[in-house]
């Protein structure tokens, strides 16, 4: 019956490993201390500390130690070396061979131009190497020390999905330490240094699936081997939201060196939260782990959800235990792994199949032919590869432009726009007030809507400049502006704007008589509205101006109307002569 | 209690040098692989009838449980590949058609690889061996997988899921004249080739780890084998079987597809009958493997010996430490002698000090239990090998399949391996014990620093101990005593990465 139970499963889902019963998912098995909703009321007393463990994967073809292909949602264990797998003799493969460097700088510009086709620029030959490369780039970007030397260690726990045993990461000597990353504020919010403490390259581990209604944990290993970079944060974030603001800002980082494509959904990006609570001015207290959170909105919850716990626990008089908790979606609350309940030591030990990992410092060359031919990874070749990082790139605008810090922000987190909005301003060289309002309003609003990316925007910059050129020199009035606009982006952007406005008779009515004779008609057909205009409501104003332009399709000149109606409605004072 | 006749006997045997029934000079094989190679390329020896003849040995000497799997099927089939290349003239190497044996912790695609254990038992590996492979490519025939202790652990190749592999020397015409009496003309007129070996009770161990691939060859089932030397795994089982042991420097063969015991002390080991015969195979399979990032990276010297060796302006060192307590008369004498001959022949013979060979042992108990405790535990018979039908959780299942299948001294270096890895025990245990590595390492450095080229050390305290007497010890002792003058030269083996550790 059992047997019968495993082939099935195992068919059914082509080639599964399949461990024995299931690892109960402990969904009902919350364990919640005081009441946390009480809690908060008091919460100004305590003060949360905050650190993050993030594993963001490498963006590569191919794993970190083996040649087996990375890919999502490929067939269960259809992605698996042997190595993989922790056949017994096999080794893990460092294979540094010669390949330029500037791979991730032409994954960043093909992800901007054609998303489809970035699979065909990554040769499956060069994979360590990129891995390597990756995240000495990230730690460049982080303002990290680089190692020149750093180390493999191996991490032991059992685990279905981890066949060796243990895990290959960096415990000694990481490849890249103490490092920064700013965070931009909220709002007019100033940024925030946060500190890094270390980036590390790792293994990452298979998938466990958990049958509940089989009994049965299935295993798949196409996941297992792929290259992780660890980036640990310094406690030093106070809440959820904080904790967000940096993960977010640090996948920007990430996908501007195209080091990672840090889509969360698809688990390139997963945060492990590190949370203790203390009064100020007391040593750190006790923490609790929450591990595997991948969305921002999950970690903010969480993060929340598990200082208030903690508050509530204390305030209670009950004790913060030191274990590793998950965060239930569907609860909104953090519980405890059964799995990893008992405190864990990892028995780390040098990895004794994989020499140092040494690169190539700032002002060195290739001491011998040994290591030219090896291809030592070269620091200051990827120090010159740097693109201009997010950070650098609000202060630039703000500096330039004097543009809003939350609008930058924006500008330079969606992919593209910033370079968008900077082609607009490069043609149209218009004040950039104007062209941020088009750009993260309009543009940015239906190419949400539409779920589009920048570079599949159906206006492009150059166009853009030009209605805005429309708009400003009085052509036409913003609400025709707005209109065009739409009239673009429907039709895909056949016609020029000009063209548009031309073929339309869109263009501004700027003749005062047709403009007097469109104010004479409104105010005649809203008698009331005049008497209340008269007796002192001058706001009233602004509904003639509205029926005016209504009258006009939008098109009369919006500073003549104003004083036409002015004119007409308002007491004249002084010398006021009405032509 | 011989008489006369069987001492004159004796005698004759021991001058003509006949050293085991089945391979003695009368036969037509070639002794060496120089010989077996010369005689295939003339056409006086076929490569199938090499490896029938082997083959015969294999099943002669049954009784020495030498073999794990033979591969007669598949070893004919590559002799018969390898006669034809001969026939066309066109051989691969010297080694083509030559029969050999591998222990059975490397992966050979196909055949199933045990390691001498439950937990892969019915383990068909999908891969072969880096080393392996270099021999096949080069035409050697594979006749079959040989015995050892389970995982490469032990001394005396008596603690395999398969049983102990007996010493071929325990059935010497001495021995068996020595236990039967004076029936001397029946032993006389024995035909060598037509019986297998009958027991006698008491036998010797072969030594171990690789017993299996020393008694193979010993008794000419295969002209070489490989083993594997992690702390003389290869070197101990050589010197109780009489035959060229060769571990060779770490790094230089590539350990891909060797399933690891200590992956920073392991490496393959050559047994062979003659010193040349170990350079042939030294050069057949060293170099570098995109597979293993620790082999050499550069194409490695040539290994040809020459055929008059000429000792003359070498200084041999004899470190002094080695005259350790235990040390039999009769290894001393050879080891003196040996001395002798060397200076006779013009070296330079001089003593040295290697004060640290006293810490070899528990410094390398140290760390081979850690690392093994870390290469076992890919053995959770998920993805192969043997597993419980006990446990309804994972973790449950774990220990079962891990309690069922490995055997009392695997499962007694796991524990002690992950004991001196726990976070409060690490400085204490391993991290000491990495020092005293760097210390063994020095202490040769500064030995070789001072122009020595090489040191004339004993293999073992003894010749093979009986089974009885290997038993009688307990595990510890055995260990303590057959590894103390192999050890050391693992321990510096590595060095090269673990010396970063320690800074």
């Amino acid at each position: 019956m059992a047997a019968n139970k495993t082939a099935r499963v195992a068919f059914v889902l082509k080639r599964w490993y399949q461990v024995g019963r299931t690892e109960a998912l402990c969904a009902s098995r919350c364990h919640i201390g005081g009441r946390p909703e009480a809690a908060l009321s008091t919460r100004a007393e305590w003060e949360a500390v905050v650190g993050l463990e993030i594993h963001a994967q490498v963006h590569s073809a191919s794993k970190l130690f083996s040649s087996a292909a990375v890919t999502f949602l490929a067939p269960p264990n259809s992605c698996v070396a042997l190595f993989d797998a922790a056949l017994p003799g096999t080794m893990p493969i460092k294979d540094i061979i010669e390949d330029d460097a500037l791979i991730f700088i032409k994954v960043r510009l093909v992800h901007v131009t054609a998303p489809s086709g970035l699979n065909k620029m990554i040769d499956p030959m060069v994979l360590n190497r990129r891995c390597v490369e990756a995240v000495v780039l990230t730690g460049l970007a982080l303002g990290c020390r680089i190692n020149r030397r750093s180390y493999f260690d191996r991490k032991h726990y059992f685990y279905a999905d981890m066949p060796a045993g243990y895990q290959i990461t960096q415990q000694r000597v990481p490849v890249a330490e103490r490092g920064v990353l700013r965070v931009p504020g909220e709002w007019h919010g100033r940024e925030r240094n946060l500190g890094i403490t270390c980036v590390q390259l790792e293994q990452d581990s298979g998938k466990s699936l958990h049958d509940a209604a089989e009994g049965l944990t299935l295993v798949d290993l196409n996941r297992a081997g792929v290259g992780l970079m660890e980036v640990v944060t310094e406690p030093e974030l106070t809440s959820g939201a904080e904790a967000a603001a940096a993960v977010q800002e640090l996948q920007l980082i990430l996908r501007t060196l195209g080091t990672c494509q840090g889509i969360m959904a698809e688990g390139h990006l997963r945060v492990d939260a590190n949370v203790s609570i203390r009064k100020p001015g007391q040593p750190l207290g006790v923490r609790t782990e929450v591990k595997n959170l991948n969305s921002l909105r999950w970690l903010s919850r969480a993060v929340d959800f598990e200082i208030r716990r903690q508050i509530g626990l204390l305030e209670t008089g009950g004790q913060i235990v030191n274990e590793t908790r998950s965060f239930d979606v569907k609860l909104g609350k953090t519980i405890p792994m059964r799995d990893k309940e008992a405190k864990q030591d990892y028995r780390f030990m040098p990895e004794p199949n994989l020499p140092s990992l040494v690169l190539m410092g700032d002002d060195e060359r290739p001491m011998n032919q040994r290591q030219n031919r090896q291809g030592l990874v070269s620091v200051s070749a990827l120090r010159a590869l740097l693109p201009e990082l997010p950070a650098s790139r609000r202060s630039r605008l703000i500096r330039n432009h004097d543009l809003r810090p939350d609008l930058v922000t924006t500008l330079v987190k969606e992919d593209g726009l910033m370079e968008y909005f900077e082609e607009v301003i490069e043609v149209g060289k218009q004040d950039p007030k104007i062209v941020i309002n088009w750009v993260m309003n309009d543009l940015l609003g239906v190419l949400n809507e539409c779920g589009l990316s920048v570079s599949q925007s159906p206006i492009k910059p150059r166009v853009l400049a030009e209605l805005i050129n429309l708009q400003i020199d009085g052509i036409i009035s913003s609400s025709v502006a707005k209109k065009v606009f739409t009239m673009m982006w429907k039709d895909n952007e056949v016609r020029s704007p000009v063209k548009i406005v031309a073929e339309s008779g869109w263009s501004i009515i700027c003749d005062p008589v047709q403009l007097e004779a469109a104010c004479i008609d409104v105010i005649a057909k809203h008698p009331k509205q005049v008497e209340l205009v008269r007796s002192g409501h001058a706001k009233v104003l602004n509904k003639f101006v509205g029926q005016v332009q209504k009258l006009l399709d939008g098109r009369g000149d919006p500073a003549q109307v104003k004083r036409i109606l002015e004119n007409k409605l308002l007491p004249q004072t002084g010398d006021g002569h009405c032509s | 209690m011989t008489n006369s006749g069987e001492r004159q006997i004796l005698r004759k045997m021991a001058a003509r040098r006949v050293v085991l029934d089945g391979i003695s000079p009368h036969t037509k094989i070639g002794f060496t692989i120089n010989q077996a190679a010369a005689a295939l390329r003339e056409g006086t020896l076929t490569p199938v009838e090499l490896c029938e003849r082997c083959l015969a040995q294999a099943q002669r000497w049954e009784l020495l449980n030498a073999f794990v799997t033979v591969t007669a099927d598949s070893a004919l089939q590559q002799a018969r590949a390898a006669e034809r290349r001969f026939k066309l003239g066109r051989p691969l190497s010297k080694l083509d058609g030559i029969p050999f044996a591998t222990k059975d912790n490397y992966c050979t695609a196909g055949i199933r690889t045990t390691c001498a254990s439950n937990m892969l038992r019915g383990f068909v590996p999908p891969y072969t061996a880096t080393v392996v492979q270099r021999l096949l490519d080069r035409g050697a025939v594979l006749v079959g997988k040989t015995n050892m202790d389970e995982f490469a652990m032990g001394s005396g190749s008596t603690d395999g899921v398969f049983g102990p592999v007996k010493n071929p020397w325990s059935y010497s015409l001495q021995r068996r004249l020595a236990s039967r009496g004076n029936v001397v003309e029946k032993l006389a007129n024995d035909a060598p080739e037509s019986r297998p070996m009958e027991d006698l009770g008491d036998w010797c161990i072969s030594g171990g780890s690789s017993g299996g691939s020393a008694a193979a060859t010993a008794v000419g089932a295969c002209l070489f084998a490989l083993g594997s030397d992690t702390g003389g795994s290869t070197r101990n089982p050589a010197a109780h079987c009489g035959l060229v042991g060769l571990k060779p420097t770490a790094g230089l063969l590539p350990r891909h597809g060797l399933i690891p015991l200590v992956n920073s002390m392991d490496v393959p080991g050559i047994f062979v009958s003659s010193a040349p015969d170990a350079a042939i195979l030294l050069g057949a399979m060293a170099g570098h493997d995109d597979k293993d990032s620790t082999a050499v990276q550069d194409p490695p010297p040539s290994f040809e010996l020459l055929e008059e060796p000429n000792v003359h302006d070498l200084i041999v060192g004899i470190p002094q430490e080695y005259h350790a307590p235990g040390l039999q008369p009769d290894v001393l004498k050879a080891w003196t002698r040996t001395a002798d001959l060397l200076e006779m022949a013009g070296a330079r013979v001089m003593s040295v000090s290697l004060p640290h060979t006293l810490y070899s042992i528990v410094c390398y108990h140290v760390l081979c239990a850690v690392e093994v405790a870390s290469n076992m535990a890919c053995y959770d018979g998920i993805e192969y090998g043997h597993r419980s039908n006990v446990g309804s959780f994972t973790e449950e299942q774990y220990a079962a399949t891990r309690h069922e299948a490995f055997n009392h001294v695997v499962r007694g270096r796991i524990l002690a391996g992950n004991y001196f890895l726990l976070r409060k025990n690490r400085a204490r245990f391993y991290k000491k014990a990495q020092q005293v590595r760097r210390l063994i390492l020095e202490d040769f450095r500064r030995v070789f620093d001072t122009g020595v080229d090489l040191m004339l050390t004993p293999t073992t305290l003894s010749d093979a101990p009986t089974s009885k007497e290997f038993s009688a010890e307990d595990y510890c002792l055995r260990s303590a005593q057959h590894d103390v003058f192999t050890t050391p030269a693992n321990m510096a083996g590595e060095a090269r990465w673990w010396h970063d550790e320690v800074k």
